[in-house]
């Protein structure tokens, strides 16, 4: 975000008058956009969180079964950005780099996670380790099943974000470096990896808020127990369901917060990671 | 001359009556807000009471989903005529947001339309040889049932747990002593009902507690579950009522008696419901399929207090016993 103000910032000084003009109508409408579809809700969130003084929202956002579904949440959710952000990586680079029979294929597979509702994710992972498991892995109703069922929606996250840019990827540089003498791990670290490092940040950060919004996966395979396997989605429901209102978006105002600061510490690292772009 | 006066003037104000009531119904639309599992049976229903005199011309708008899923969307304005929805509980959401009369459960059979009991669904053959409730909570058993904070169904589930014990001349800390037991046995807390089923039948757990209705629904869809009704049980009273604000409160009114009457309590029978209109309940094949139990027990038994007070002592999200017990459930101790 930072990265793009600055961006469109230069933008503006390069711009002949008659065209900053049009600039500031685009980002008058992305401003409104953004209010009435994004901070509107989240303001009246806020707004139903704090509806019954500060005293409840400091009760529910301490009450002992949600501080467990939210550092469980919390938790799975790192995890499984960490595993997306590896493996995430690797795919993409076999499907730029490498070239095998299927390769469409595969490449077709990644998405299909995006199509599938959640709902069926969580039936499937169900069937796959649950007790009838045809593989024998029995991980249904512990929080590993969790982990699995997020990894699988969020599959795409990392690789669709990576691929791009290992696309554009000039292989000059790596080959020169190879010429040199530089080992392949060094060639990866010191001239790959910069350059890609952003794309998987940016991945990493998407495949995190989804992890930590995510309901319909995992409902059907944690078996929602409080304290061993609930999330804080789910925990949310009940609370919702229930009747409990303010409760319900207090700990959802709580998760939110978090999500955004874990984005906006992504977001920070990757302007670090950017800076020789813009120097 | 007075007296047939008098009863010119009822016969008019009868036809009138018939007049309006013929009229209302030709071109009507019902919108039917209901719980998930009677749908297969209500639209049979509806079929034939489309064929009734009072039923012909009248067309419904129905929606299903999880019963307090359903109350609420009332509540928030989704258009209703008719509720038919999974405790009384439900209702009186709706009450409490004045769309339905307070007085709905002075009805006939009580404003209910159908009966259920709470049973245990086990595997095949019922391996660990579950006949009551305490055999629930034998070491090694495991147990399934929704959360009662999201699914109205687990709320049956806790308060029959809890009215058995008592009905067993248990103390009210010893039959809260016994619900918490309990749940160190359950395996899934699952968000609904169905979600429950699902887990059951993936494999997970000894014991599902479940409705006879939703057993025998399974069944109906072709799947293999058996079930084993306890002694001691609650029965569950289905509710129906028509909204304060509905604008074909006679067609509404019409068809909810039709629900009670014997074609239509024939017809709940078929699907796995248990019958309130006597003359049906008492055919000897509707007993057979739907067996008595001596230490049945409804929700205004007197260790259980009616909806209201059950709400306010279980399941208060503040201070009520199951707060406690999930709590207790999640100590280090357990499992």
């Amino acid at each position: 975000m930072e990265g793009r103000r600055l961006a469109s910032a230069s933008a503006i000084v390069a711009l002949p008058r008659s065209e900053r003009a049009g600039t500031a109508l685009s980002l008058g409408f992305v401003t409104t956009y953004l209010s009435v579809i994004v901070a509107l809700p989240i303001a009246a969130l806020v707004w139903a969180a704090r509806a019954d003084g500060l005293s409840q929202f400091w009760f529910w956002v301490s009450q002992p079964e949600a501080v467990a579904a939210l550092k469980l949440t919390l938790a799975v959710a790192a995890l499984v950005a960490l595993t997306n952000a590896v493996f995430g990586t690797l795919l993409a680079w076999v499907l730029v780099r490498d070239d095998f029979r299927g390769k469409p294929l595969v490449n077709a597979v990644i998405d299909l996670p995006f199509a599938l509702p959640t709902i069926v994710a969580g039936l499937l992972v169900l069937a796959l380790y649950g007790p009838d498991s045809p593989v024998h892995v029995h991980a249904a109703f512990t929080r590993t099943a969790i982990y699995l069922a997020l990894l699988f929606v969020t599959l795409p996250f990392v690789v669709r974000t990576v691929q791009p840019v290992l696309y554009e990827l000039d292989t000059d540089m790596e080959e020169a470096a190879r010429s040199l003498g530089a080992r392949e791990v060094v060639v990866f670290v010191r001239i790959v990896l910069p350059s890609i490092l952003p794309g998987i940040l940016s991945g990493v950060a998407m495949a995190f808020a989804r992890a930590v919004g995510e309901i319909g996966a995992i409902t059907l395979i944690s078996g929602d127990r409080p304290f061993h396997t609930e999330v804080a989605s789910v925990w949310i429901l009940n609370a919702s369901q229930s009747g409990n209102g303010t409760g319900a978006a207090a700990v959802a105002v709580l998760l939110l917060a978090i999500a955004f600061a874990v984005l906006l510490g992504v977001g920070g690292l990757r302007f670090f990671a950017t800076r020789h772009e813009r120097a | 001359m007075n007296k047939g006066k008098k009863k010119l003037g009822l016969a008019a104000a009868l036809l009138t009556a018939l007049g309006l009531a013929a009229s209302a119904a030709a071109g009507t639309s019902l919108s039917l807000v209901a719980y998930s599992t009677p749908k297969p049976v209500l639209a049979k229903i509806i079929a034939a009471f489309q064929k009734t005199p009072q039923g012909a011309g009248v067309s419904f708008t129905q929606s299903y989903g999880p019963s307090t899923n359903q109350a609420r969307a009332v509540a928030a304005g989704q258009p209703a005529d008719v509720l038919f929805l999974s405790t009384g509980d439900d209702i009186d959401l709706d009450v409490d947001a004045g769309l339905v009369d307070p007085n709905w459960d002075h009805q006939s059979y009580d404003g209910i339309a159908a009966n259920t009991v709470v049973v245990f669904a086990v595997r095949d053959g019922n391996p660990k040889h579950i006949k009551g409730w305490a055999d629930l909570i034998k070491p090694g058993v495991q147990v399934v049932t929704p959360n009662p904070f999201s699914s109205g169904s687990a709320k049956w589930n806790i308060l029959a747990a809890y009215g058995a014990q008592r009905r067993l001349g248990k103390t009210d800390k010893q039959a809260t002593q016994y619900v918490k037991t309990l749940f160190d046995h359950v395996v899934s807390q699952d968000t609904s009902g169905s979600n429950a089923t699902n887990t059951f039948l993936s494999g997970k757990g000894d014991v599902l507690i479940t409705y006879e209705s939703e057993a025998l629904n399974a069944r109906l869809q072709g799947k293999n579950i058996q079930y084993v009704i306890p002694r001691q049980t609650m029965l569950i009273q289905l509710p129906v009522a028509v909204t304060k604000s509905s604008p074909n409160k006679d067609t509404a009114n019409a068809f909810i008696r039709y629900l009670k009457s014997v074609p239509a309590q024939e017809l709940f029978a078929q699907y796995g419901f248990r019958p309130v209109n006597p003359q049906v309940a008492n055919e000897p094949a509707v007993k057979k399929e739907f067996p008595a139990r001596p230490g049945i027990f409804a929700i205004d038994d007197k260790y259980i207090g009616g909806w209201r007070n059950a709400d306010k002592v279980w399941f208060d999200p503040k201070h009520g016993r199951m707060v406690e017990i999930e709590q207790a459930d999640g100590g280090p101790s357990s499992g």
